[in-house]
């Protein structure tokens, strides 16, 4: 089931992760393997715990039990000097973008800059231009964050992650709230960014298709467990019917729309508990 | 009965384990003071932000405080023929308590509320965990600048804040009632010492400073990430800030003068 990829070409690997938040147990002895240089999808429905995937990776949240590794380091066990060392390494594209509110557009993407490097103001503009070309928002550079409709925030937020050139990039929800036009525009960026600079991409998505497009692996996360991993072909023509119905959105199947919840007439009528 | 007690029990408990993590957090913040000296910038952004758009509400509240001092002393040393002494009563008062203690009141309201909603919303729009993501610590980022700041500012606001109630007392005292202006400085000059009032009342708005600064800071931290959350978080730095004020306020002044 899981992808073949030996260990030493294997940037982040989870091993036997739980984790819950209370009584809500959201991983629940998950492997998963990131090859270094692919574009590796992890999907699955809203709610699941992809967010809180990522956060885990980062090192912002711990494991219950099993490990993070990255790099051939365990996240949780290093060391606040490291971890930060670590991050430096990473960026991490915010669902909501999480831009700072008090800088304009052109100051977000520098603070990365300013903040690790020394370099001169004008090589500074040069790059954080450079990034917002990438993602179309150069003209947009003197908007504050609040000016921006959700689409546009997301993707200065992914020049930021980009300006200090990561080794690792993760995105989660890259595609929401996009235009058709912009979306095409990302999923190629998100792929040319891999294969022109060597990085390694995680995308956290529930837009089937368009991660299909450019993921190399995928697996499909829900309820605690990886259900199936492999390449977007083997997902979409899958023996099990659940991931069928995910990976083609069919609203009828196993997999429930709704919360769990009592019967909608017994609710109407006053007689659920 | 019992219920009563498991209550207490439970409330008891929270407030400790709130200490706790108050404390852990302080620890944190202050290991992040020494990188400021790198980033000036930083804690100048944060002075102006927190003591230079304080001021106007300080010397506003100075003034008029220190004139109504001066009305009220001027009526009761009056009967005693004692109205010679109005600038002492008020260089004291102010010098002593009202300088540091309603500064210190002041502060919470104007710059201890902005401080928690700030970080608060910051926390809650999720600024604090991409800066964390992209390996800032916000410790160092966000918090240590203000704290420091909060702690530089009170002290200044507070000698503000009694040059200008003495002031505010001279020209009632001596303006409109029609004292001599040289009593009123002779026997302040005379009667006021360096070392017990003007230091100790400097040792108390220090204090006061730490103690606002940290409140309105970890408030804002420890902020539950909602709207809710963030405006109980401003709530509490208030009422917290004051009944810490008055409590230290208390035991700083049996020590110093009991
Ligand atoms: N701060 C939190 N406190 C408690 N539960 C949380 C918190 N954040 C997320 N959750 C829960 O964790 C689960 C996974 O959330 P998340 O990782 O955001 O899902 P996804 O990104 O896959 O939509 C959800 O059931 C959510 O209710
Ligand atoms: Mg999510």
């Amino acid at each position: 089931m899981a992808a073949p990829v030996s260990d030493d070409d294997c940037l982040v690997d989870i091993q036997n992760l739980s984790f819950a938040r209370g009584r809500n147990v959201i991983f629940n002895g998950v492997d998963v393997r990131i090859p270094r240089g692919s574009v590796t999808a992890i999907m699955g429905p809203s709610g699941t715990g992809k967010t809180t995937l990522l956060r885990l990776i980062g090192g912002q949240l711990r494991p219950d039990a099993g490990s993070v590794a990255v790099d051939g380091q365990v996240v949780h066990k290093m060391r606040h000097r490291q971890l930060y060392a670590l991050r430096r390494r990473m960026g991490l594209l915010f669902q909501s973008g999480a831009l700072f509110t008090h800088l304009n557009v052109f100051e977000n993407v520098a603070f990365p800059l300013r903040e690790h490097t020394d370099l001169p103001e004008m090589l500074i503009r040069d790059l954080v231009l450079m990034k917002l070309q990438a993602v179309g928002l150069r003209g947009a550079r003197d908007l504050m964050p609040g000016e921006l409709s959700g689409g546009m925030a997301r993707r200065v937020a992914l020049a930021r992650a980009i300006a200090l050139d990561p080794d690792i990039i993760m995105y989660d929800e890259p595609f929401a709230g996009q235009d058709p036009i912009s979306m095409g525009a990302l999923v190629t960026l998100i792929r040319t960014l891999n294969d022109a600079l060597g990085l390694t991409s995680v995308i956290v998505s529930h837009d089937v298709a368009e991660t299909a497009r450019i993921a190399d692996l995928v697996y499909v996360v829900s309820q605690g467990k990886v259900v199936e991993s492999g390449t977007p072909e083997e997902l979409m023509a899958s023996e099990s019917e659940w991931v069928r119905q995910f990976m083609h959105g069919l609203p009828d199947g196993p997999v429930p729309f709704h919360y769990p919840a009592d019967s909608l007439d017994d609710d109407l009528l006053g007689k659920a508990p | 009965m019992t219920d009563f007690l498991a209550r207490i029990g439970r409330s008891t408990l929270g407030s400790l384990s709130r200490l706790g993590r108050a404390s852990l957090f302080l620890w944190h913040a202050l290991a992040g003071l020494p990188s400021l000296v790198l980033r000036p910038g930083l804690v100048l952004a944060q002075i102006y932000s927190i003591g230079v758009l304080s001021l106007i509400i300080i010397v506003v509240s100075g003034t008029f405080v220190g004139a109504v001092l001066a009305l009220q002393g001027y009526n009761t040393l009056v009967n005693f023929g004692a109205q010679d002494s109005l600038g002492v009563l008020v260089a004291l008062s102010l010098l002593r308590e009202l300088g540091p203690v309603v500064t210190a009141l002041l502060f919470a309201g104007r710059a201890g509320s902005a401080l928690t909603a700030e970080i608060g919303l910051m926390k809650t729009t999720e600024q604090l965990s991409s800066m964390e993501m992209m390996a800032v610590d916000p410790m160092r980022r966000v918090i240590a600048p203000r704290l420091l700041a909060g702690f530089i500012s009170m002290p200044l606001l507070a000698a503000i804040f009694s040059f200008l109630g003495i002031m505010g007392a001279y020209f009632v005292g001596v303006g409109a009632l029609g004292l001599d202006d040289g009593p009123f400085w002779g026997q302040m000059q005379a009667s006021v010492d360096f070392r017990d009032d003007v230091m100790n009342g400097v040792i108390k708005s220090l204090v006061f400073g730490f103690v606002a600064s940290w409140i309105a800071v970890y408030e804002g931290y420890d902020a539950e990430p909602t709207s809710e959350g963030v405006s109980r978080a401003t709530t509490r730095t208030v009422v917290h800030t004051s009944l810490a004020v008055l409590g230290l306020d208390f035991v700083l002044t049996a020590l110093m003068f009991g």
